[in-house]
């Protein structure tokens, strides 16, 4: 199967994320330059975190109208899966393939640090390899990550089990403190009502060697390598 | 800007040039400078371009060395052989007087400026540190300062995608009203990739890239040059604006385009912006080069050359390419839709040579900028302070009653308790590659597609080197090479950055030589050459000179992933064990200023010999795989290290049990000093209960003593004397104290 990078001017976890599926998962990849206007042969595409266009009059609001995202959009609507990390999520958000927005941390400042995360749902091609309530191990490096969405658009979410990740702590408990940046009901990640673009705030390609303190971002990657061969059979 | 009809003594002077060189000047070029070419001088001559002051001292150093592949000077950093065709590439600079008026805004211009040092020589920069310095944090405008540096650093290097993995934050009265913003950037490259600094081939066109240019910096580096006062809040215009996003781009832009092959020469334009990369790439070179400043991209109207010649808007390069290749340099900068402008060419003639349009605005040769510059023997004496403070003896000193309380107090300090509310703010995990984050000994940084890691750390300790500028510059090499051994790191090379107080005064020119020669004494014994550093001089706020502080930036190599080592003590059993000796040395330590409020003391002797012999014993037991942990014993002496070793690994903390009487000079030693004495050459490994005979085998080979202290048990730090309980604690409460020292338990 073939994965595709996208690169944004700013984008910055570009590289570790092609490292991930080149290196670790053996996979193919291709970095997609934002002015390229197709995509394709691609069964998954990656919005890798960064601060496109120096995050500069909100985050992810300039990389929405690269030429790239028309065509993401795009594939999003023919089922491509599609997995917005960090600020390829806020890219999301700002593009309208994921409902909410985001805020400033509550503390008010950048947080780089390992939280835990719980999976909400696993009947999707990002989890399929978890459990229901598996905790997984996963740094966040942000500032703007707080996620907000009105009252009717987190039932919404919850109804259609959309919400797939919440910040929780080690035993997979939700409480005040281990919600990092103040995210709304602790969603850390969602997925639209489809279940094919997948947002998490979270660095699941920084989580995916025990060298680095954590493998459990690695099923994150996995999950959809299962999904799409398991498609094509 | 107008430019003023004549050029007066006053304006002369207001440029930072004394009359001896204004003399100077017009005898070399054997004329009347105009004002632009006033300008052009007064910045290349400026201490913080010229070194002036320093570079007769700093041929101390020990520069050359079996892994030194470019030696310090030669080019914008020093490049240091790795092994495997690669080669890692690091510097260490200054921005202190910008950080002082403006933290934001000075810390993040000073991570882009050093990060394009690196950049130009071909090196992807893989990893940046930062070594501050403030007053107290009880005083307002302190705390304003350290979290606007924080932030500032934060906001840059995060932005770059690159990884703040280490530093230091030190808090003493010394630096209220100057803080040191001190930024060391590492980058790796293919040796045969690299890039140098000259301009070279006749006619080859010099390319502007990047931001454009406007009337930001206008004279930076001579701002950097002259002492701050109250008055120096007016200087905020002479702090430029960083913009971290167009710097990604350049960077980016500038390795796609090194990658074709037709690059010749590049360099930043950092400190006086286009006049140092124009007059220093063509000394470099031993050619010319002519530039027509009509054609310079600008943001502002009605800019004079004089402006545009000083202008240190930042973001921006020089590039030197081969002629007729400017269609593929084009087609790389518009695809990062960046300005490449041709804006003149190489010459032959040894001239800088400055049009505006038909204009002849300025034509200086350009040695007269760079190696004929003024150099001074500076005038040096002994201070007179150190006559009354050196000589403190123990006895005049109250012996505390409660040990645990010392403890708590010392964890508690800002400059000791976790630096977790400031590493956080940093992206210390991008890349993937940091293997060991922040808060160890040193960071350490995998190589992908290699077996090895880099490990990086970097230290000073001012206090030290007020009290005794020669140790203090030991020390400093001393503890960075230490502190990458106890990760597995063989030390390889150092970059510094000297911060001092105003050359001219004779005591601080003294502490400068001082200092120098012990750096450069401990770098030859350990086999750490200079490959490259900083001076910042003119560090002085209304009460005097700073202290006399030299921050020595270290490189080590890990030849293979398995001898990594951590700090923390891992396993219920293990035996801990100290290399090296105690002494009762309690001068300059953390301990008499922080319970007794004493700045005063001998501080701590170093035998190199011995420090070499220490380093060796630990590096050689890590590699045989016999320890569990390994940490160096510095600051806040062997209590505080104890109980970095307990709890420094958060939610995995270890307790131990300490029987003092494994110490032979216990007898001799007053216990206060036994337990907060900053004796060097020491540090504290736990080990398998089976492996302490080996480990004794190597340090009785390598001559170092090895005692062992007691075990890691429980979860509580007690430490006994012949039975006696000296300090019993929790290790829930030392982690508190720790943790909070510097967040106030704010999230």
């Amino acid at each position: 199967m073939r994965f595709g990078v996208v690169v944004f001017p700013g984008s910055n976890c570009d590289y570790d994320c092609y490292y991930v599926v080149r290196d670790l998962l053996g996979e193919e990849v291709d970095f997609i330059w934002h002015k390229e206007r197709r995509v394709e042969g691609f069964d998954c595409l990656i919005l890798p975190g960064g601060f496109s266009y120096g995050d500069y009059l909100r985050t992810g609001a300039i990389a929405r109208f690269s030429p790239i995202m028309r065509a993401v959009s795009g594939f999003a609507a023919r089922g491509g899966l599609v997995i917005g990390i960090c600020n390829g999520f806020q890219i999301l958000l700002e593009s309208n393939l994921l409902p909410g927005a985001m805020m400033k941390n509550k503390n008010l400042r950048f947080i780089c640090r390992f939280v835990n995360i719980r999976v909400e749902n696993n009947l999707t091609s990002f989890t399929n390899l978890c459990q229901i309530g598996q905790v997984l191990k996963v740094p966040i490096a942000h500032i703007d990550g707080s996620y907000y969405a009105d009252h009717e658009i987190i039932g919404t979410l919850k109804e259609n089990n959309q919400i797939i990740f919440r910040y929780c702590n080690e035993e997979g408990g939700l409480a005040q403190e281990s919600n990092p940046n103040g995210s709304k009901d602790f969603i850390a990640g969602i997925s639209n009502r489809q279940g094919n673009v997948l947002g998490l705030m979270p660095h699941p390609e920084r989580a995916s060697e025990s060298i680095l303190g954590s493998e459990d971002g690695r099923l994150i990657f996995e999950s959809v390598v299962r999904a799409v061969k398991g498609r094509v059979k | 800007m107008k430019e003023p009809e004549r050029i007066t003594l006053d304006l002369v002077r207001a440029h930072g040039l004394t009359e001896e060189e204004y003399k100077k000047i017009k005898d070399m070029l054997g004329r009347d400078p105009n004002f632009t070419e006033l300008g052009i001088f007064s910045v290349m001559w400026s201490e913080h371009c010229s070194y002036k002051s320093s570079k007769p001292l700093l041929r101390m150093f020990p520069t050359s060395g079996e892994n030194i592949l470019i030696k310090a000077g030669e080019e914008n950093a020093g490049v240091v052989d790795i092994g495997e065709g690669l080669a890692v590439v690091m510097k260490m600079e200054s921005h202190n007087h910008p950080s002082a008026v403006e933290p934001f805004q000075g810390a993040a211009t000073g991570v882009g400026g050093i990060i394009r040092d690196i950049f130009t020589m071909g090196a992807r920069p893989i990893a940046l540190l930062d070594s501050l310095r403030f007053g107290h944090l009880g005083n307002g405008h302190n705390r304003y300062l350290f979290s606007g540096v924080v932030g500032g650093i934060a906001a840059y290097g995060n932005c770059m995608g690159i990884p703040t993995v280490g530093g230091e934050v030190y808090f003493d009265e010394t630096y209220e009203g100057n803080p040191l913003v001190n930024v060391m950037c590492v980058g790796v490259a293919r040796r045969d990739n690299l890039v140098k600094a000259r301009a070279g081939g006749l006619g080859n066109p010099v390319l502007y890239v990047g931001a454009d240019t406007g009337r930001d910096g206008l004279g930076g580096a001579s701002f950097a040059s002259r002492e701050l006062t109250e008055e120096s809040d007016k200087d905020r215009p002479a702090v430029q604006i960083g913009d971290p996003f167009k710097e990604k781009l350049l960077l980016e832009a500038c390795l796609e385009l090194l990658n074709t092959g037709v690059v010749v020469g590049m360099q930043d334009m950092g400190a006086a912006g286009l006049t140092s990369s124009t007059s220093e790439t063509a000394s470099r070179g031993n050619s010319g080069m002519r530039i027509d400043l009509s054609l310079v991209p600008r943001r502002e109207e009605g800019m004079i050359p004089y402006e545009l010649m000083l202008s240190e808007s930042q973001e921006r390069m020089l590039v030197i390419i081969k002629r007729g290749k400017e269609r593929e340099t084009r087609r790389v900068f518009d695809k990062w839709d960046l300005h490449a402008v041709p804006i003149g060419e190489v010459t032959d003639d040894g001239y800088l040579t400055v049009l505006d349009k038909d204009r002849r605005v300025a034509e200086i040769p350009v040695k007269f900028l760079t190696e004929d510059a003024p150099v001074y023997m500076r005038e040096e004496r002994e201070p007179e302070y150190l006559g009354k403070i050196k000589d403190v003896s123990i006895s005049t000193i109250p012996e505390p009653q409660d040990y645990d309380d010392v403890l708590k107090i010392l964890l508690a300090s800002p400059t000791i308790s976790s630096k977790r509310w400031v590493y956080e703010q940093y992206d210390y995990m991008i890349r993937t590659d940091t293997v060991l984050r922040p808060g160890g000994d040193a960071a350490v940084i995998r190589i992908k597609g290699t077996e090895k890691a880099i490990a990086l750390t970097c230290d000073g300790n001012g206090r030290y080197c007020f009290l005794d500028p020669y140790e203090g510059g030991k020390i400093a090499v001393a503890e960075a090479a230490r502190n990458v051994v106890c990760v597995g790191a063989k030390p390889l090379a150092i970059t510094n950055c000297l911060n001092f107080g105003n050359p001219t005064k004779p005591y601080v020119f003294w502490q400068f030589r001082r200092c120098v020669e012990g750096i450069a004494d401990a770098c030859g014994i350990l086999e750490t050459p200079v490959s490259g550093g900083n001076v910042s001089f003119y560090n002085e706020n209304p009460k005097g000179a700073i202290d006399p502080t030299p921050v020595v930036g270290m490189l080590g190599l890990i030849e293979k992933m398995d001898f990594l080592c951590t700090p923390w003590f891992k396993k219920e059993g293990d035996l801990i064990i100290l290399l090296g000796e105690c002494r009762e040395e309690i001068g300059g330590s953390e301990y008499l200023q922080l319970i007794h409020g004493l700045k005063a003391g001998q501080i701590p002797r170093l035998d190199l010999e011995r420090e070499r012999a220490v380093q060796n014993t630990c590096l050689e037991v890590i590699r045989a795989h016999l320890v569990s942990s390994a940490h160096d014993c510095s600051e806040g002496g062997l209590a505080v290290t104890l109980a970095e070793c307990c709890i420094s690994n958060s939610g995995k903390e270890r307790g131990a049990i300490i029987e003092l009487e494994a110490f032979p000079e216990i007898l001799s030693i007053r216990m206060d000093a036994l337990l907060f004495g900053e004796t060097q050459s020491r540090i504290l490994i736990s080990c398998h209960p089976r492996n302490f005979l080996q480990i004794q085998r190597v340090a009785r080979r390598n001559k170092v003593p090895c005692a062992r202290l007691g075990v890691v048990t429980g979860d509580r730090l007690t430490i006994r004397r012949i039975k006696k309980r000296v300090l019993d604690l929790s290790l829930k409460e030392l982690g508190e104290k720790w943790r909070k020292g510097l967040s106030h338990g704010d999230d």
